[in-house]
């Protein structure tokens, strides 16, 4: 038995699934026409790999530089991240309250305001200037606190000093306490914010656009190169190889997500 | 108190496994951030360089149009995230699920893609210009100018307000409505009398989160028009084409300082944490 709709449950359902179309549609469009011979006659006059096959030509080294920097950027927040979330949790205060307020300043600050100043206090430093690595310390600071967040909000819901003085009790050391009792109760935390880091992390563009070099183009600085001198079947194939990429990201993302009522209840 | 049962083992420890993350985050953004608002005043006109976003004609200019556009950005996008939302967290129905996922797809999606999204719908050869050329009324092309950057933004602004809406409304008890309209109360005076200020403070957040998005936004902008000066385009070609890096400086902490204000309200009103990632 359905339940009885309102007179305005049809109205709704028509605008919401136009709104839908309007965000889908657009990457409906770009899989077709990365995917058709040619896009002014559609998939009718016939479909092809050869668009996909030259992005990878020309644009191969950018799709592995950027999954190389989202697994560095990884292992960066985790091991950056992780600990810091550890102490904020631990310790609720005025002064890890401010640590906290202040690493999220580079996710309120648009990302070519730390672009500019990364470049302008750093830029001369040629080794490290023209290197991924002045990349990777962008992705870090943008990232880092996705990941701090993830497992405070984890760790937070726990009564973690309860726990950790019943392992002290029963004598435990602080090392094996965080890798005993800590570590394995901020899994989720960890899992989510790690998915979080690599799925943002492959995708920046805004800091990149600005730190990247010509020997050191990301996935999202080839799509703008792409979008602003390529045909538009080859733009689109590349749109498509991200889409691959970004896409199972956000569906595991989605089906690991520790429910969404209870990310909301975590406090902070 | 807390180090009482641990002692100091643990107070060290405590330290140890903050420093990395601090001495990072000094040394790679609050340096530069502190070098970069210095910077600003080394120009010719010295410290007035902050001053020139409000007096220098262009920069004003640009200023102004980005103000607008964010602003009826968020307010486009609260009333299509409003309705969609409030609509989803209301009603089961079969594929309600798939429907919120195909509706927060875009959430990951850098600025550039959004851009190039918008050039398939309303580029040169982008579909609706394709279909009024079919139906006799001329090729519409619109994505290059201001209309195409609004289409944008709601593009990847629409998503985040929608979770925010849904997030705020699951918790809104649905009782209050059932209440009011078994009182005789009008649909428009429920949505005016109990579910507006119900939603009004996910509702000042999400609009701040999707104000600060849009001010800052720059993919889009990049992809779509390099002609139409929002204020990140005119940071961005004041240092890489003129290299007048001071004012570059000036306007990109002036930038900065309004987005991190928006979402600081954000915050505010919602009481809990909301993060921008344009």
């Amino acid at each position: 038995m359905t339940p009885r709709r309102s007179a305005l449950f049809w109205p709704q359902m028509a605008f919401t699934i136009a709104v839908c179309s309007f965000l889908v549609l657009p990457v409906v469009l770009s899989m077709t026409a990365g995917l058709s011979v040619n896009w002014q006659r559609g998939p009718a006059g016939g479909l092809t790999f050869h668009w996909i096959a030259e992005v990878w030509a020309l644009y191969a080294e950018t799709v592995a530089r950027s999954l190389a920097i989202a697994l560095a950027c990884l292992a960066g927040d985790l091991l950056l991240g992780v600990p810091l979330a550890y102490v904020l949790a631990r310790h609720p205060c005025r002064r890890t309250r401010l640590i906290e307020e202040m690493i999220m300043l580079p996710v309120a600050v648009p990302g070519l305001a730390t672009a500019l100043a990364l470049i302008i206090l750093y830029g001369s430093l040629q080794g490290f200037r023209s290197s991924s690595l002045f990349i990777l310390v962008g992705h870090v600071l943008f990232t880092l606190p996705f990941m701090v967040r993830s497992v405070l909000a984890v760790l937070s819901a726990l009564d973690i000093q309860t726990l950790e003085e019943g392992a002290a009790s029963l004598g435990a050391g602080p090392l094996r306490r965080l890798a005993t009792v800590i570590l394995p109760n901020a899994r989720p935390g960890i899992l989510a914010g790690s998915l979080m880091v690599v799925t943002l992390s492959i995708g920046e563009f805004n800091m990149t656009w600005m730190l990247h070099t010509p020997l050191t183009q990301t996935l999202p600085v080839g799509l703008a190169d792409a979008y602003a001198s390529m045909r538009l079947e080859i733009a689109s194939a590349y749109t498509v190889v991200f889409l691959l990429m970004i896409v199972p990201l956000l569906i595991v993302m989605q089906l690991a997500a520790p429910g969404s009522s209870n990310q909301s209840k975590g406090k902070r | 108190m807390s180090g009482s049962v641990l002692g100091r083992d643990h107070r060290i420890l405590v330290v140890l496994l903050g420093a990395p993350a601090v001495t990072v985050f000094s040394a790679f953004w609050l340096l530069p951030m502190a070098r970069l608002a210095v910077f600003a005043g080394t120009g010719p006109s010295g410290w007035n360089a902050y001053l020139a976003v409000l007096t220098h004609p262009q920069y004003l200019e640009s200023l102004i149009s980005t103000v607008l556009l964010s602003v009826a950005v968020t307010a486009a996008t609260l009333g299509i995230g409003g309705v969609t939302g409030f609509f989803l967290s209301r009603n089961e129905f079969r594929g309600r699920s798939a429907l919120v996922g195909m509706l927060t797809l875009p959430l990951a999606f850098p600025g550039v893609v959004v851009g190039f999204m918008v050039i398939l719908l309303a580029g040169r050869q982008g579909l609706i210009g394709l279909l009024t050329q079919a139906l006799g009324a001329g090729k519409l092309v619109f994505a290059y100018s201001m209309g195409g950057l609004f289409l944008g933004y709601l593009y990847f602004s629409i998503p985040r307000v929608l979770l925010t809406v849904m997030a705020a409304a699951e918790k809104l008890d649905p009782a209050l409505e059932e209440a009011a309209r078994s009182l005789g109360a009008s649909p428009a005076r429920v949505l005016r009398d109990v579910l507006l200020p119900g939603l009004k403070p996910a509702l000042i957040g999400a609009g701040a989160l999707c104000f600060a998005t849009a001010m800052g936004a720059f993919g889009t902008a990049f992809t779509l028009a390099t002609r139409i000066s929002v204020l990140p385009m005119t940071i961005y070609t004041e240092f890489t084409l003129y290299a007048d890096m001071a004012s570059a400086a000036a306007m990109s902490i002036v930038l900065g300082a309004v987005t991190w204000a928006a979402l600081a309200l954000a915050r505010n009103a919602t009481g809990a944490s909301v993060a921008a990632a344009a």
